[in-house]
């Protein structure tokens, strides 16, 4: 599966095109990295268990991405878009989308 | 007693917060520096001679601002203008956020990124919503000449 920002791919032309597919993904951190980012909050600095966090959550949303474009038959998918919101408090909400499309 | 763990607490952000953004920018621009050679580019327009591979990475981080940060943040919010103490924080997650997405781009063999988006939001927001940390997330597409 080839994901790209792109709307396009080099030397590629898109023969079917299914449209958007997207992926999300909600994740609240435990209550351990919720103490440290409450000192961290005091101290400055990078959160790194939130970092890991939103990267857990952005490959979750990208393999569910995935699935929906596989499950429509398609080999690639463009201009993919990643959106995050806060949801409730110490959660947080990743979505991916693109189109999928089949490529040749 | 309230007082003093306040004013402790304000010092104590003051000087652990000094530090932790000057060793930050100090990073940053080291591998702002070494990362040079991949450009991240914000066009969608690949150049016509590009044969290769492409492929999506992505570069994430939260950061979060100090105490005492905060806390002129919310005197600024009385009278008005700019909160130059929020300006620094966003400034480094961009900039690291795009770092380490060419870092990834770099570990695949990449020569350039394109199209690079960046993402903005504040996952955990503070008493009385104040923002407390932010995350940024830059991605795009890595251009493998193969």
């Amino acid at each position: 599966m080839l994901l790209t920002t792109l709307e396009s791919v080099p030397g590629k032309t898109i023969a079917k095109h299914f449209g958007l597919v997207q992926g999300s993904s909600v994740r609240a951190k435990h209550v351990g990295r919720d103490m440290m980012a409450g000192l961290k909050n005091i101290f400055g600095g990078e959160l790194k268990g939130y970092t890991e966090l939103l990267q857990e959550s952005r490959a979750e949303a990208l393999e569910r991405l995935q699935q929906q474009a596989e499950a429509a038959g398609a080999n690639a998918i463009l201009n993919i878009r990643f959106s995050t919101s806060s949801v409730a408090q110490g959660a947080a909400e990743m979505l991916a989308y693109g189109t999928a499309v089949v490529l040749e | 007693m309230e007082l003093l763990i306040f004013l402790t607490l304000l010092i104590l952000g003051y000087i652990t917060g000094r530090i932790a953004e000057h060793r930050h920018y100090r990073s940053i621009l080291e591998r702002e520096d070494t990362l040079r050679g991949i450009p991240a580019i914000a066009s969608k327009v690949l150049p016509t001679d590009f044969r290769g591979d492409t492929r999506l990475v992505t570069g994430s981080v939260v950061v979060s601002v100090d105490y005492f940060k905060r806390f002129v943040a919310g005197l600024r919010n009385l009278v008005g203008g700019r909160i130059t103490t929020y300006e620094t924080l966003l400034d480094r997650a961009r900039r690291e956020a795009v770092l380490r997405m060419k870092a990834e781009a770099n570990s695949q063999g990449a020569t350039m990124v394109f199209n690079v988006k960046l993402e903005t939001a504040s996952i955990s927001k503070g008493r009385r919503n104040a923002i407390g940390s932010v995350e940024v997330l830059a991605y795009g597409t890595a251009l493998i000449p193969g």
